[in-house]
């Protein structure tokens, strides 16, 4: 039944049944489900944190974590092997998971949000293809697509040529009257395009750069270097404050185009400064460590079925997720055949699909109609 | 502030439907009804006055052109309800009636929560607040999107078939609540709707379409609502009573065929 009374600003007191009366307000029940969220960033922050500590104590050489911490904090102190190994080698290598993983999946998040789409990923419009046609030209044929030294020519191909299929879709759904569905079309195509380009490349392919390709291909950290992994923070750093302070407006998208264009919310316009920065974010990723597939995809569907889809809370503990995941694979990836380093992507899907498939099947969730 | 809408056109595609709508006003506080056919062009007036749609004419808010404002500023002034909310977000009630506010006032903390709550209440949502917007009916979803076109308190409220997916209880509670919080806010409420009855019942002003998107009546329900006018822009053959102590009712009685037959 309704109340009685219908002033908003004068609104009287809910007459409570007893079990209403019984429990909390709805309010104060909002404000308690809140600081649960906020909590379980806050845990997956702490597992995080520990989760790199681990993967910069482990490997070949067996260091104990304090040392290696110690090693971390103050590294004139430590002895200078130790230093070297844990600065130069393993430091980078940890920390560029954790940024991938940070990366990939705010980046699968706000393309989730803005394709309304679930199986939606930072790769889903064509950028992985891209990159890795881009990696083709610079391995199969030594083509570089932008000046730059032999060392970085497979990993600036694959930035351009990621940025190019951005920049087309982009250009795309800058046409008056183009769909969210007309998007996702364009992407399936030029990821179709890129991969009959890339067919091409391995079919005249020697089998040594063949076996390179295939390598890069399945994505590894073991190419890291700090300029990378700065750049690689840069990125985030740029497009973090963007989704956060787009943050009610991106939530109010799931609303559906039209409610979200009646609250005020310039639609087009949102879609496509979110759609610039996740490319900007898949491409540094992919350049740097390959396609790794997964943890933009399933991150963000983790954190929704934890704390749904405000992204005051969306957002932080999708990136979070994507970070611990990565974290683990690469402690995973040296640790799974002792004195082999698997490549990370292919880890990636082992390691989250036991937890994702126990998420799905736990909750009740329906988010997708 | 009242509204009015002089020579209103709209063209989608090449299809031209609205022509030329003019002289309709909303003032403050009182509900208009906007009646008419499938495809008089309803929603797309109620978009095109939100600035959903382009269009040419003139829109005013008291001496305010829409068109003269930043389209969140608008948004903010007009809102207008969408005729059905399919969303599955993975949202709560509470957090969906906060996100609306959200758009529109800076935050408040606890006044806002409050306010939600409130709200909630009012609207029999209490019940309903931590349940996820997928996990909805129809009919609840369609109060949880009221609730938030109420809480971000636009000058004029627009809403496009808001009793569609209701039951009769609901119909009845949710209009009635509308007609006083028109009165009570001072906002104008415009409500897209095919039940005639409830719009002689509950709405102040009528508005009808008739085809090809032209105003074929302005005024009261008494004024507007006769047999005539219905069997004329409806192709019915309707009864329309006025009882002292009831309300009014609006019976269809039969179809009539293209050739003026009359078609059970």
């Amino acid at each position: 039944m309704f109340a009685r009374g219908f002033s908003l600003h004068a609104l009287p007191l809910p007459v409570m049944t007893a079990s209403v009366a019984a429990s909390s307000s709805s309010a104060d029940r909002y404000l308690s489900r809140r600081r649960r969220h906020y909590a379980l960033i806050a845990v997956t922050a702490v597992l995080t944190c520990l989760s790199l500590l681990a993967d910069v104590a482990i490997g070949p050489g067996h260091y104990p974590l304090p040392a290696v911490v110690a090693a971390i904090v103050s590294p004139d102190s430590a002895p200078t092997t130790l230093a070297i190994v844990v600065w130069e080698i393993r430091l980078p290598v940890a920390l560029m998971a954790v940024v991938v993983g940070l990366s990939l999946a705010s980046a699968g998040a706000e393309m989730q949000t803005i394709l309304n789409n679930p199986l939606a990923d930072p790769f889903t419009l064509g950028v992985s293809a891209a990159a890795s046609f881009g990696a083709a030209l610079a391995i199969v044929l030594g083509v570089g697509l932008l000046p730059g030294g032999e060392a970085l020519l497979t990993t600036l191909n694959a930035f351009v040529m990621a940025m190019l299929a951005s920049l087309l879709i982009w250009l795309v759904s800058r046409l008056r009257g183009v769909s969210v569905q007309t998007m996702v079309l364009m992407g399936i195509a030029l990821m179709f395009f890129f991969n009959a380009l890339l067919g091409v490349l391995q079919y005249v392919a020697s089998a040594q750069s063949l076996q390179q390709l295939v390598f890069w291909s399945l994505g590894s950290l073991s190419r890291t270097s700090w300029p990378k992994v700065g750049i690689a923070c840069a990125a985030l750093a740029l497009t973090l404050p963007v989704f956060f302070i787009a943050g009610w407006r991106l939530t109010a998208l799931r609303m559906g185009d039209l409610q979200a264009r009646a609250m005020g919310i310039d639609v087009p316009r949102l879609r496509l400064l979110v759609l610039l920065c996740c490319s900007l974010l898949a491409a540094t990723a992919v350049a740097f460590v390959g396609t790794i597939g997964f943890i933009g995809l399933v991150g963000p569907h983790i954190a929704r079925l934890l704390v749904g889809e405000d992204q005051r809370v969306f957002l932080p503990l999708s990136a979070l997720v994507g970070a611990l995941l990565m974290s683990l694979t690469s402690i995973a990836s040296k640790t799974l055949i002792p004195g082999v380093l698997l490549p990370i992507g292919i880890l990636t899907a082992l390691i989250g699909l036991p937890f994702f498939v126990s998420l799905i099947i736990k909750s009740r969730r329906e988010v997708w109609g | 502030m009242t509204l009015t809408v002089e020579a209103l056109s709209v063209i989608l595609g090449r299809t031209p439907v609205l022509q030329a709508v003019t002289g309709l006003r909303a003032a403050p506080g009182e509900v208009t009804a906007l009646i008419g056919p499938n495809g008089a062009g309803k929603s797309t007036l109620l978009k095109a006055i939100a600035g959903l749609v382009r269009y040419h004419g003139e829109i005013h808010l008291e001496t305010q052109d829409l068109a003269g404002l930043a389209h969140a500023e608008r948004a903010r002034r007009v809102y207008y309800l969408p005729q059905e909310s399919t969303t599955r977000a993975a949202l709560s009630v509470f957090e969906a009636v906060l996100l609306a506010r959200r758009t529109t006032h800076p935050a408040r903390g606890r006044e806002d929560l409050e306010r939600v709550e409130r709200l909630l209440h009012t609207l029999a949502l209490t019940p309903l607040a931590e349940r996820d917007l997928g996990q909805l009916s129809g009919g609840q979803r369609q109060r949880v999107a009221i609730a938030q076109a109420i809480v971000r308190e636009p000058q004029v409220l627009m809403l496009d078939e808001p009793t569609s997916a209701l039951d009769l209880h609901h119909q009845l509670q949710v209009l009635a609540w509308l007609q006083a919080t028109a009165r009570d806010q001072s906002i104008g409420v415009i409500i897209a709707i095919h039940d005639l009855s409830l719009a002689a019942r509950f709405a102040d002003h009528l508005w009808m379409l008739g085809a090809g998107g032209r105003v074929c009546a302005t005024g009261t329900p008494r004024e507007v609502l006769n047999a005539a006018r219905l069997r004329e822009v409806y192709a019915i053959h309707a009864h329309v009573e006025w009882p002292a102590n009831e309300p009014p009712r609006v019976t269809p009685l039969a179809a009539l065929n293209p050739l003026g037959g009359v078609k059970l």
